[in-house]
């Protein structure tokens, strides 16, 4: 049990006997001095495998061309879109907590922000290999840049998958400086810290000289601040233009205004839950209950709960248009969906997405771990089903009988999908292992205004 | 290490709590010396004041300048290209359909204004400067941790080694030391 974590009173988002030492010491010990521990190598061991396993995948795939997965016409949108939203989804949590609640001035923030924008990095890169792995001819991805070729041909800026994919690079681009420019005061923490000389000139490097010098900290505030205040409407904008990738689609059940808030909605959701799904398990084996306390879990617990319901009313918006407007043809693709051969992953979204989470009502829920464990994951896995259901019931059922198919999947499919997961995570031990998991200098700052030094 | 002693960089005072520094800076302020500094491991919000004005205002200038630039090129690399260079009738649609070309025109703006922000940013810093004097400062490594540290320039043309050393003391300064290039 977390012993030590229940004497601290839910409210407080440290606990009261920690200073500007205790949190400096405590997470850069975590990577300077604990050895590594034995969950690190199981993981890291595991993550890797997977890793291997999309290595292989995606060779084959290059290798034999997207035929060896289950798109064919009329489903030609496969495993690999759902893929895409989903991890891009689950991206956009972590900038959201790091941009927004910054902007807002949201004390817990600083517990959890450094967490969940590695965790945004890594999703953010698996997301981007989907679309070229997608690609029929992956090598001429591109394409997609507008450069002045021989051929005299260039993009078309009208089309919502242009714009995805401006999005998606510009979003990525954009997470990784932002990432870094808040760990520069935390390498020089890690760097005045290290005892031996790998690791003073490591993290010597990426602090890149800072020395906490009052101006170096006022031009840091501006730019961080200015940075978050672009960096939160990006993500509202990059998931928005995902669900225009499907709204610009004629296909029935994809055209339709409703589905950038729905898509951005449901990605906060996501990315809510596999914040939580990882913090619990760290703030547990790195011994960081006084640093992200319950009151971290409660205020995630709670955005999870509010987010779930917005996302049943786009879920039930989603099941009233079809029949308010009265189209046969989209009223049959949305009983296709509810009913038909994938209808599995329709009940499946529901269940886990928002059936389960309304026992986050409850307060004892939202303080038992193992329970917030099984209901994250259970949304994290209900998102990737809902993307699906959304992205394949669509296109196998249009408008004519006659062009109706099903879908199935290939274990070249679920190469792809469970190696990118083994991206992800060993991204993630990666950085668990190599930077502190909790922003310092903003804990400090925390502290400060607690009146803690 | 050649024998010849390294000239003075300045003199630097270690404070335990930071109010002490920022309250020492007020008053090195007052009696008009320019060339000094504090080292925090949190942002002082109270030495903003205490210090010249113009890289604040003008980093979010550049970074307003950038967000302008970026608008402006995204938005007209696609008429550019939508218009002049390849000209596509899609379903009709006037050439310079400019509301589509919005999307892109905002994520081009944001990515400029962050890259051009953390460049600037650097610059105003003057980072990465793995070498500074101020790291010669015995237990500087703490100034990333838990204590502030001031240090008073030699180049400041009030700077009086004894004179400083006495302002140090009067504000509780836990160890005072000087500091060579």
């Amino acid at each position: 049990m977390a012993a030590t974590a229940e004497t601290v009173p839910t409210e407080l988002v440290i606990g009261p006997e920690q200073n500007y030492s205790t949190v400096s010491e405590h997470l850069s010990d975590l990577v300077l001095v604990q050895p590594t521990p034995l969950w690190w190598y199981g993981g890291m061991a595991i993550s890797s495998l997977l890793c291997l396993w999309l290595v292989v995948a995606a060779g084959y795939l290059f290798y034999f061309g997207v035929g060896v997965w289950g798109v064919n016409i009329p489903v030609a949108w496969g495993w690999a879109l759902a893929n895409y939203v989903w991890w891009i989804g689950i991206a956009s949590g972590g900038t959201f907590i790091s941009s927004l609640f910054y902007i807002v001035g949201a004390d817990w923030r600083n517990g959890v922000n450094r967490f969940a924008e590695s965790l945004t990095l890594f999703a953010a890169a698996a997301a981007g290999l989907m679309p070229i792995f997608h690609l029929g001819r992956q090598g001429l991805f591109y394409w997609l840049f507008p450069y002045p070729s021989v051929m005299g041909i260039w993009p078309q800026f009208r089309s919502p998958l242009l714009w995805d994919f401006f999005a998606l690079l510009c979003y990525i681009l954009t997470s990784i400086v932002f990432w870094y420019i808040g760990l520069i005061p935390d390498c020089a923490t890690l760097r005045d810290r290290a005892t031996t000389r790998r690791a003073q000139i490591f993290y010597g490097i990426l602090a890149l000289g800072w020395r906490g010098s009052s101006r170096h900290w006022r031009n840091f505030k501006v730019v961080y601040l200015v940075m978050a205040g672009f960096m939160a409407p990006m993500v509202v904008s990059v998931h928005s233009i995902v669900g225009l990738d499907f709204a610009a689609g004629i296909a029935a059940g994809w055209h339709s205004t409703q589905w950038p808030p729905y898509f951005f909605i449901g990605a906060l959701y996501s990315g809510w839950a596999a914040t939580l799904l990882l913090m619990i398990p760290i703030r547990r084996l790195y011994r960081l209950e006084r640093i992200v306390t319950e009151r971290h879990i409660e205020v995630i617990s709670k955005l999870m709960l509010a987010t779930g319901l917005m996302l049943a009313y786009c879920y039930a918006i989603e099941a009233f248009q079809p029949f308010y407007r009265g189209d046969a043809a989209e009223r049959n693709a949305y009983l296709y969906g509810v009913f038909g051969a994938q209808a599995g992953s329709f009940w499946v979204r529901n269940t886990f997405n928002i059936f389960m989470p309304q026992l986050l009502w409850i307060p004892a829920v939202r303080r038992n771990k193992p329970i917030l464990v099984l209901l994250s994951l259970g949304i994290v896995f209900g998102m990737w089903f809902e993307r699906f259901n959304f992205v394949v019931t669509a296109l196998a059922h249009d408008y004519i009988p006659s062009e109706w198919g099903n879908f199935s999947a290939t274990i070249w499919d679920e190469g792809i999908l469970y190696g990118s997961i083994g991206l992800v995570f060993a991204g993630f031990f990666l950085f668990i292992r190599l930077l502190p998991v909790v922003s310092i200098f903003e804990l400090r700052e925390v502290l400060r205004r607690r009146g803690q030094e | 290490m050649s024998g010849e002693p390294a000239p003075l960089y300045g003199l630097v005072g270690e404070f335990v709590e930071s109010d002490a520094a920022v309250a020492l800076a007020r008053q090195l302020r007052m009696e008009g010396f320019r060339c000094f500094d504090v080292y925090s491991p949190v942002p002082l919000e109270e030495m903003e004041e205490l210090l010249p004005s113009r890289p604040r205002s003008a980093l979010a200038l550049i970074m307003f300048g950038a967000a302008l630039a970026g608008l402006i090129v995204g938005f007209f690399m696609q008429y550019a290209i939508a218009v002049i260079g390849y000209p596509l009738n899609i379903g009709g649609r006037p050439l310079n359909s400019w509301p589509a070309f919005i999307p892109s025109a905002w994520e081009i703006c944001a990515l400029f204004t962050v890259y051009i922000g953390f460049a600037a940013f650097l610059v105003y810093c003057r980072l990465p400067q793995l070498y500074h004097p101020i790291f010669n400062a015995p237990r500087f490594e703490r100034a990333s941790q838990d204590r502030t540290f001031l240090c008073v320039e030699a180049q400041d043309p009030r700077f009086d080694a004894e004179r400083v050393s006495a302002i140090f003391r009067k504000h509780r300064a836990a160890r005072i030391a000087e500091v060579t290039e």
